[in-house]
């Protein structure tokens, strides 16, 4: 099983990351793939994103998100780009990419990621305004989504 | 001597992003420095709110987990990204 995490913030391409789960092994029979982009906010008000984190701790649990992920489901990779820094709409954010022998693993184990990446990794997002910054302030939906992982 | 983390809106409102904390022996855990921070006062009280969460040596814990001589204690706001 391979973990990858890349926090960067340049822009990455979906394909290479595409290709380096593809080219992975040849027990792969699926991929799924995850990306997030900055959308439009604030009834077309909203200029960009500006993502913060934490050095360290942020590698330390999306690696043991991963492993998490692993334990539950027979996954061969699974790799994550997250951006930081500042961002314009429709720039990409986050990628989250699993592969598997079978879908069913590689569809429950994508989605389990980046649930857990949403409500574990201290990444802080600043919303970019024409008139002003602000903090993003956190979804309780986002928080129950995780939640239905530990039923 | 204990190293102190804030982080995004926490760290704006602070006007601080970390310091050194002298160790105290009165320290057992997270909730101890916690208090010690809030008897500040303005802007420190902000650290009471129940939704401020706090990692020890880059480590998801709470008020409840044990500190140590020279640990990292990070205090921040619920996470965003994704």
């Amino acid at each position: 099983m391979n973990i990858s995490i890349s926090i960067q913030s340049d822009d990455f391409s979906h394909n290479e990351e595409y290709q380096k789960l593809c080219n992975d092994s040849p027990r792969i029979g699926a991929i799924v793939t995850f990306c997030g982009l900055v959308r439009e906010f604030d009834d077309s008000n909203g200029k960009g994103l500006f993502l913060e984190h934490f050095a360290g701790m942020t590698e330390k649990t999306l690696e043991n998100i991963c492993k998490q992920a692993a334990e539950r489901w027979p996954i061969i990779s699974m790799r994550i780009v997250h951006r930081i820094g500042a961002m314009e709409l429709g720039e990409q954010i986050v990628f989250v990419g699993v592969n598997s022998a079978h879908r069913k693993a590689a569809f429950h184990a994508c989605e389990f990621i980046m649930d857990f990446l949403k409500t574990d990794a201290p990444f802080w997002k600043k919303a970019l305004t024409k008139d002003s910054d602000y903090w993003v302030e956190a979804k309780a939906s986002d928080t129950e989504a995780a939640n239905t992982w530990k039923k | 001597m204990l190293q102190l983390r804030f982080f995004a809106s926490l760290r704006d409102q602070l006007n601080c992003d970390g310091e050194s904390l002298d160790w105290n022996d009165n320290f057992s855990i997270a909730s101890d420095v916690r208090k010690v921070l809030v008897a500040r006062g303005t802007p420190w009280d902000t650290l009471s709110k129940s939704t401020v969460l706090i990692a020890i040596n880059q480590e998801m814990g709470n008020d409840e987990t044990t500190i140590n001589d020279g640990d990292e204690i990070a205090f921040f706001p619920p996470v965003t990204g994704g």
